[in-house]
C-alpha cells in the first residue's frame, strides 16, 4: 500500500487551491529561488552511490543495530542541536534538500511538514509513521526497522519537532515482529538514555514515541485507514477533505509518512540539505533504498543513487537478470500496483520519479520486481489483482466491485478462456476503477491490468487462440 | 468534519481520548462550517448556473439550490456522509477526477458538470458495477416499483450488461440474515451504502449494525447472530435503497402501484406522527412515515409502523347488547341505540363520560355536548394527570419547547419519563441534540436505557426539590444553559404527590425561563390526552367513581383502569370504539366505532399541535364514526346535536377551542400563571416509569394490542432475553 499512499492527495485541485499563497507563487516563480529552494542539478550521470556517501550504513544488519551501535555510526549526533534550531530551520533543510516521500506518492516532504505549522487551536499534533509496509515487493523499512532502527527514532523526533507534534505513533505491520521487537527495544533504549521522552536530548522538547503493531491489512498502509486502524476502529479510508492535517488521528491534526523518509531526516539535518540534493536529477534528488527481487542472481535491497539507470542498478548490484539481459521479459519498477514495463522500455529507463512517469508507470516504493522470459506474465498479473481482490476494504463500490471482476476476468485470462473483445472490457474497467475511489488502492488494482494490456495484449490473444483452438479439438 | 457523529456515538464509551477527540473534532467541525465571522457567500456554478452558497456546501446541496438532483445511494440528510457508493461522481472543471459530490465541498468559483460525459461515464461505471453483484430478481423483490437501484439503472445505467461472467462464474450470494420479526433480509440484494449501520448507531443509538469481511465479502449485518431490537428498526427499511432490507410482515403484499395512499396522523403514541397509510380492497397494508421537520423528521417508530395489522382483529362490527344471560349479542343499530336511549332517561342526569387513550377531538366534544345535554358534567380522561387547578393554564400540560425545539436543548432533566419508549421520535431529536449540541441529560427516575448517556440521579421523589431549591449539583447545568428543558412523564403525576412534582418544577422553570424558550415540558404517552383537556375534559377516573353514575361513556376507554365492581350495579356502561378490548367487555352496550385510519378526526400532540387523520379505509361491518354514533344516539335521546356534518362539528369545535381547527399549526401556550400551591406534598415513595424496557414498549393500546407483529415483537425480545442470559451462564 505504501506505494500509493498519496496519489490521490496530489492530483486533487483544490488541494493545490488551499496551500498557502506563498508557496503556490514559489511553485511559478523563475525568479530568484527562495528559501528552501534546491540547487540545480549539473550532474549527468547518476550512480553508483559512494560508500561515504550512504545514510543507511547498516542495511545489511552487520553491525550493531543497539542504542552504542548506532551511535558509533553517527546517529543521535548532535540531535539536540538540531531540535533547538526549531522547526522553521529543520523544514527549511528538508525543503533544500528536495526529499519527497518515500511511500510511493513522492509528495514533496518539506512542504508536506510545514502544513502542520499552522497556528494551533490547542489541540495536540501527532506524527504517525506508517511503517505498514505490505506492497508486494517492498522490502526496505523492514531493513530500516530490524538493523537501523535508532535511525527511526531519531527521525521521529526531528520530524515531530519540525511539525511540533508531541508524539509520534510508529505503525508496523503485524507480519513484522523482529522489526517490531528491534523496534521496541531501540524505542526504550532511547528512553532510557534520555534521547526522547520528557526534555528530549537535553533540548526542553517533550516528544514520546509509540509503537502499535497492525494485524496486516495492505488497506491499513493508506494514510487515512491507518489512522482509523490506529483509532481502533476498521482499516477503512476516510473521505478527503478533510485531510489528516486537519482532522486525522483522534481528530487531530496529524501528518503520516513513510518511514524512510523519517528516517533519512536526521542525516540531512546533519549533512545539510544541500549534500542530499547533490544526488539525483532536479526534483528527484537523493538517495533511495532500491529493493530488486525476482529473476535476478543476487536479489538485493540496496542503497543508491536516484536517477541510476535501471539497468545499471540490476547489473551492479544484482548480478544481471538471470539468462542475461536479454532474457528480460519486463519489470514491475516501484512495487506491485506500478504498472509493468516491457525489455525494450527497461533498456535504458532511468530510475526516479520523472523518468518513470515518462515510460507510463511510477517510481512508487522503488520495488524492483525482475521476470525473465520463462514468467507467465498474464499469470503474474492475474496473482497481483488476485491480491488486491482479497485486500479491498470493500467500502466504496468500484473497488470493491470492480477488482472482483476483474479477477475473474484475469483468471479466465490466465487459461485464454476468453474473447478478445473482452481485453477491451477489461481496460475499460480498469479504467472505471481508476479515479473513482476513496483510496488509491483502487488506482493502484487497475494500474497493473492497464501495464499488462498496454505491452503484452498479444500475449493475452494468443493465449485465447490456443485455448480456443484445444476446446475445438476437444469437442471434435 | 464528516464524521462527528460518529466520533462522538465513540465518546459515549467515555475514555478520556475519545472525549477529546470529539472535543476536537467538533472544534475542527465548527472552524471549518462556521467560520468566526459571518459567513461570507461564494459562487459556483452548477451546470454554468452561479449559485451563491456557504463556505462549507457540498456539491451536491449546491447542485439541489439550483433543482439539479445528483443521483445517490448511500447519501442521506440525516445520516453522516459516508461517500462510499460512488454514484455521485461529478466533473468539477480543472479536476483531472470526478469527484463524489455529497462529501466534497465546493470551492470558490468551481464550475460542476452534473450532466457532462466524464460525470455520465463514471455514473454509468458505477451503475455497472453496483448491478454486477446484484441478483436483478426485481420481480419476486418487495421493492421493486419503489427502488433506488432500479430507478437510477433505468436514469443512469447502461442499457445491457456486459458481465460475461455470469456464464462462467456467476454473481455473489450472501446468506440472509435473521434479525427479527420486523425487518426481513434478503443481503444478497445489498449494495453496501451503510445507511442501515449509520442509522443504527446515530439516529437510533444502539451499534448492532456492522460490516464484517473485506472487499467483495463484506457484510452487513449484526455481527453475531442476534437479533437487531431497537424501536426504531422499521425505518432501515425506508432508508434500505434496494430490497436487502424490507417491511417483514408486508413480504408479498402488494405492489407500490396498486395501492392507495392516504397521508394521516399516527395515534398510537402523543408525538403525532405523520404518516401515510397504503390501502388497497379497504384494508391497511403498511404504513409508512411521511416528512414533518417539525414532529418526526422523517422517521417513525416500530409500534406506530406495524402494529397496523392490529386493526384487523378483534375489531367490533356489529352493535352489541348485552343480554340478561350476561352475554353480548350483536344487534341492528336501532336496537342498541334504543337500549343506550332507554337508559339514558332513566339516569336523569346522573351520565358521565370517560375519554380514552385514542379517542379523537370531535368525538369527545361529541360526547361532551351529550352528557351536558343530559345535565350530566362528568367528563374525564381515563389517563390521570394532576387535579384542580393544573390544567387551566394550557402550558402546564404541554411540551412547551416543542419537539423540534428540544433539538437546541443544552440541558434537559427527565423526571419520571422513559422518552425512548413513551415517545420515540421525541428520544431522537434528545439524542439529536445530545449527539450535535453537547446537551447534558439527567433522569430522575429508574435506571434507563436511554441510547445516549445520561446522568440517573436516582429515584428519590425529594430529588426534584433538591433540583429546583437550586441546591443540587444538576440545578446549576440547567441554570447555567442556554435552552433548558424540563420533561416531566405522565406516570409522575398520576401519583397522590403529582401535583407537587409538578408545581415546584413550574414554579423553578419560571426561573429558568428565557425569552422565546419555555423549560417546561410534559410528555404524554396517549394521543387523546391533550385534546380532551382544551376541550375540558377532567383528569382521572377517580370523581366518575365517586360520582356512581347511572350510565357511563367509555369512548375508546381500553386501558383497563375502571372495573365493573368498582361501578354500581345498576350503571349502565356503553363502550364506544374500534377494538374488542378491556372497555368492551365491562359494557352493556357495545358501539363499534371507527379506527384512526378510518375516519377523519383531530387529534392534539403532546406539543398541542392539532392534526387530522384522513380516512384510508371504511370502518369494517356496521362500525361508523364515533362522532356519527354519539350524534344518532342523541337524536334518539330526543336532544338532538346542533351538528350534522363535520364541517358544522367543526365550527363548533372552533368555538370551544379556536386553535384546534388551525390544523399542523402550534399555538404556543402562553404560561406563567402561578399553579395554586397544593397542599400534599412531595412523598418519598420511589419515582417509577411504566416502560422500561423494549418488551414494555410494543403493546400500549388496544390497537397493539390486537396485533399479531406486536406479539411477535415481544416473543422475539423474550428469545433474545433468554438466548442472552444463557449465553452468560454459559460464560459464568
Amino acid at each position: 500500500m505504501a506505494a500509493i499512499v498519496r496519489y490521490n492527495l496530489l492530483t486533487k485541485p483544490q488541494f493545490v487551491a488551499a496551500l498557502p499563497g506563498a508557496v503556490q507563487l514559489r511553485l511559478q516563480s523563475t525568479q530568484a529561488p527562495p528559501p528552501g529552494t534546491p540547487p540545480p542539478q549539473t550532474k549527468t550521470k547518476f550512480g553508483p552511490l559512494a560508500d561515504e556517501d550512504r545514510i543507511f550504513t547498516n542495511l545489511y544488519g552487520r553491525h550493531d543495530w543497539r542504542l552504542k551501535g548506532a551511535q558509533k555510526r553517527g546517529d543521535w549526533y548532535k540531535t539536540k542541536e538540531i531540535v533547538l534550531k526549531g522547526p522553521d530551520w529543520i523544514i527549511n533543510e528538508i525543503k533544500t534538500s528536495g526529499l519527497r516521500g518515500r511511500g510511493g506518492a513522492g509528495f514533496p516532504s518539506g512542504m508536506k511538514w510545514s502544513f502542520m505549522n499552522k497556528p494551533g487551536d490547542g489541540r495536540p499534533k501527532y506524527l504517525v509513521v506508517n511503517a505498514d509496509e505490505g506492497e508486494p515487493g517492498t522490502c526496505k523499512d523492514r531493513e530500516i526497522m530490524r538493523h537501523d532502527p535508532h535511525k527511526l527514532v531519531e527521525g521521529c523526533l526531528i520530524a515531530g519537532r519540525a511539525m511540533g507534534a508531541q508524539a509520534a505513533y510508529i505503525y508496523i505491520r503485524g507480519e513484522f515482529y523482529n522489526e517490531a521487537s528491534n523496534m521496541q527495544l531501540a524505542i526504550a533504549e532511547a528512553y532510557q538514555a534520555g534521547l526522547i521522552g520528557k526534555n528530549a536530548c537535553g533540548s526542553g522538547y517533550n516528544f514520546d514515541v509509540f509503537m502499535h503493531r497492525g494485524a496486516g491489512a495492505y488497506i491499513c498502509g493508506e494514510e487515512t485507514a491507518l489512522i482509523e486502524s490506529l483509532e481502533g476502529k476498521q482499516g477503512k479510508p476516510r473521505l478527503k477533505p478533510p485531510f489528516p492535517a486537519d482532522v486525522g488521528l483522534f481528530g487531530c491534526p496529524t501528518t503520516v509518512t513513510n518511514v524512510e523518509t523519517v528516517a533519512v531526516a536526521p542525516t540531512i539535518c546533519r549533512r545539510g540539505g544541500n549534500w542530499f540534493a547533490s544526488f539525483g536529477r532536479t526534483r528527484n534528488s537523493g538517495t533511495k533504498l532500491f529493493n530488486i527481487s525476482g529473476h535476478v542472481n543476487r536479489p538485493c535491497t540496496v542503497e543508491e543513487e536516484m536517477s541510476i539507470p535501471l539497468k545499471e542498478l540490476i547489473e551492479r548490484h544484482c548480478g544481471g537478470v538471470i539468462g542475461g539481459w536479454d532474457n528480460l521479459l519486463g519489470v514491475i519498477p516501484g512495487g506491485s500496483s506500478t504498472p509493468i514495463i516491457p525489455r525494450k522500455v527497461c533498456d535504458d529507463v532511468i530510475m526516479d520519479f520523472d523518468g518513470l512517469i515518462a515510460a507510463q508507470t511510477s517510481l512508487g516504493t522503488a520495488a524492483i520486481i525482475v521476470m525473465d522470459k520463462s514468467t507467465d506474465v498474464i499469470k503474474a498479473i492475474a496473482r497481483l489483482i488476485s491480491f488486491y481482490k482479497h485486500e479491498s476494504c470493500g467500502q466504496c463500490t468500484p473497488c470493491r466491485e470492480g477488482i472482483g471482476w476483474m479477477n475473474k476476468i484475469m483468471t479466465r485470462f490466465v487459461k485464454g478462456d476468453a474473447q478478445p473483445s473482452e481485453i477491451d472490457m477489461l481496460w475499460e474497467i480498469s479504467k472505471q476503477i481508476e479515479g473513482h475511489t476513496i483510496c488509491a488502492l483502487g488506482d493502484g488494482a487497475a494500474w497493473p491490468v492497464q501495464g499488462l494490456i498496454r505491452h503484452f495484449r498479444p500475449e493475452i490473444e494468443k493465449r485465447m487462440q490456443q485455448h480456443a483452438q484445444q476446446s475445438k479439438r476437444a469437442t471434435n | 468534519m464528516i464524521r462527528a457523529p460518529l466520533v462522538k456515538a465513540l465518546g459515549a464509551l467515555g475514555s478520556p481520548t475519545h472525549q477529546i477527540a470529539s472535543r476536537a473534532v467538533r472544534t475542527s467541525a465548527v472552524l471549518a462550517q462556521t467560520p468566526a465571522k459571518a459567513p461570507e457567500k461564494i459562487e459556483v456554478f452548477v451546470d454554468d448556473i452561479p449559485v451563491m452558497v456557504l463556505p462549507g456546501t457540498t456539491v451536491l446541496q449546491a447542485a439541489a439550490e439550483v433543482g439539479v438532483e445528483i443521483p445517490r445511494f448511500c447519501y442521506h440528510e440525516r445520516l453522516a456522509v459516508a461517500g462510499n457508493c460512488r454514484m455521485c461522481l461529478v466533473e468539477v472543471e480543472k479536476s483531472p477526477k470526478p469527484v463524489a459530490a455529497c462529501a466534497m465541498p465546493v470551492m470558490k468559483g468551481w464550475r460542476i458538470k452534473t450532466n457532462s460525459d466524464l460525470t455520465r461515464k463514471a455514473r454509468e461505471g458505477v451503475m455497472e458495477f453496483l448491478l454486477m453483484n446484484h441478483p436483478l430478481d426485481c420481480p419476486i423483490c418487495d421493492q421493486g416499483g419503489e427502488c433506488d437501484l432500479q430507478d437510477q439503472a433505468m436514469a443512469f445505467g447502461s442499457d445491457r450488461s456486459r458481465f460475461t461472467d455470469i456464464n462462467y462464474t456467476g454473481k455473489r450470494a450472501v446468506e440472509d440474515k435473521d434479525i427479527g420479526p420486523l425487518v426481513k433480509t434478503v443481503m444478497t440484494r445489498c449494495i453496501h451504502c451503510t445507511r442501515c449501520v449509520r442509522f443504527a448507531s446515530e439516529i437510533a443509538g444502539v451499534d448492532d449494525l456492522g460490516t464484517t469481511g473485506r472487499g467483495n465479502d463484506m457484510q452487513i449485518g449484526t455481527y453475531v447472530e442476534k437479533l437487531f431490537l431497537t424501536e426504531l428498526s422499521g425505518n432501515v427499511i425506508d432508508l434500505c435503497p434496494v430490497g436487502a432490507l424490507t417491511n417483514k410482515p408486508y413480504s408479498f403484499v402488494a405492489r407500490p402501484w396498486e395501492i392507495r395512499k392516504v397521508d394521516s396522523i399516527d395515534v398510537l403514541d402523543a408525538v403525532g406522527s405523520n404518516i401515510v397509510v397504503s390501502t388497497r380492497t379497504n384494508e391497511v397494508l403498511r404504513i409508512l412515515p411521511r416528512e414533518n421537520e417539525d414532529v418526526n423528521e422523517e422517521w417513525l417508530a416500530d409500534k406506530s409502523r406495524f402494529a397496523c395489522d392490529g386493526l384487523k382483529r378483534q375489531r367490533l362490527v356489529a352493535p352489541m347488547v348485552r343480554m340478561p344471560n350476561g352475554e353480548l349479542q350483536a344487534v341492528e343499530w336501532e336496537g342498541a341505540l334504543i337500549a343506550v336511549a332507554k337508559a339514558l332517561q332513566k339516569a336523569k342526569g346522573q351520565v358521565a363520560g370517560i375519554a380514552g387513550q385514542l379517542a379523537d377531538v370531535e368525538a369527545m366534544v361529541a360526547l361532551k355536548d351529550l352528557v351536558n345535554r343530559l345535565d350530566g358534567e362528568l367528563l374525564v380522561t381515563e389517563q390521570d394527570f394532576i387535579k384542580g387547578s393544573g390544567i387551566e393554564v394550557r402550558s402546564s400540560y404541554l411540551l412547551n419547547s416543542t419537539i423540534a425545539g428540544l433539538e437546541q436543548a443544552d440541558a434537559v432533566l427527565l423526571v419520571g419519563t422513559n422518552p425512548r419508549y413513551e415517545a420515540p421520535l421525541v428520544n431522537t431529536r434528545l439524542r439529536k441534540a445530545y449527539v450535535h449540541n453537547e446537551l447534558q441529560i439527567a433522569s430522575i427516575g429508574p435506571k434507563i436505557d436511554l441510547s445516549y448517556q445520561h446522568n440517573n440521579l436516582g429515584a428519590d421523589p425529594n430529588l426534584v426539590k433538591d433540583v429546583c431549591n437550586g441546591s443540587h449539583a444538576f440545578s446549576k447545568v440547567l441554570e447555567g444553559a442556554k435552552k433548558p428543558a424540563i420533561i416531566i412523564g405522565v406516570d409522575v403525576l398520576e401519583r397522590p404527590d403529582g401535583a407537587a412534582i409538578h408545581a415546584t418544577i413550574s414554579e423553578y422553570c419560571k426561573k429558568l425561563k428565557k425569552p422565546d424558550w419555555n423549560p417546561f415540558n410534559v410528555l404524554h404517552n396517549s394521543a387523546s390526552q391533550v385534546g380532551a383537556f382544551d376541550v375540558g375534559y377532567q383528569p382521572g377516573i377517580q370523581a366518575v367513581l365517586q360520582a356512581q353514575p347511572k350510565v357511563l361513556f367509555l369512548l375508546n376507554a381500553d386501558a383497563g383502569k375502571v372495573t365493573r365492581d368498582q361501578l354500581p350495579k345498576d350503571c349502565f356502561v356503553v363502550y364506544i370504539g374500534s377494538h374488542g378490548d378491556n372497555g368492551a367487555s365491562i359494557a352493556d352496550a357495545v358501539l363499534p366505532g371507527a379506527a384512526y385510519t378510518e375516519k377523519q378526526a383531530i387529534y392534539v400532540n403532546t406539543e398541542g399541535r392539532p392534526q387530522q387523520t384522513l380516512p384510508g379505509v371504511s370502518p369494517p361491518g356496521m362500525a361508523r364514526e364515533d362522532w356519527k354514533i354519539l350524534r344518532a344516539l342523541s337524536e334518539v335521546v330526543g336532544k338532538p346535536l346542533a351538528y350534522d356534518n363535520l364541517d358544522e362539528l367543526r365550527a363548533r369545535l372552533e368555538s370551544l377551542a379556536p386553535h384546534l381547527t388551525r390544523l399542523g399549526e402550534l399555538q404556543p401556550a402562553s404560561g406563567g400563571e402561578s399553579v395554586a400551591k397544593p397542599s400534599i406534598s412531595i412523598s418519598s415513595t420511589p419515582i417509577d416509569v411504566k416502560q422500561k424496557e423494549l418488551r414494555d414498549y410494543f403493546m400500549t393500546d388496544a390497537i397493539s394490542r390486537a396485533s399479531p407483529t406486536m406479539a411477535k415483537c415481544i416473543s422475539a425480545v423474550n428469545k433474545q432475553q433468554r438466548q442472552d442470559e444463557a449465553r452468560r451462564c454459559a460464560a459464568v
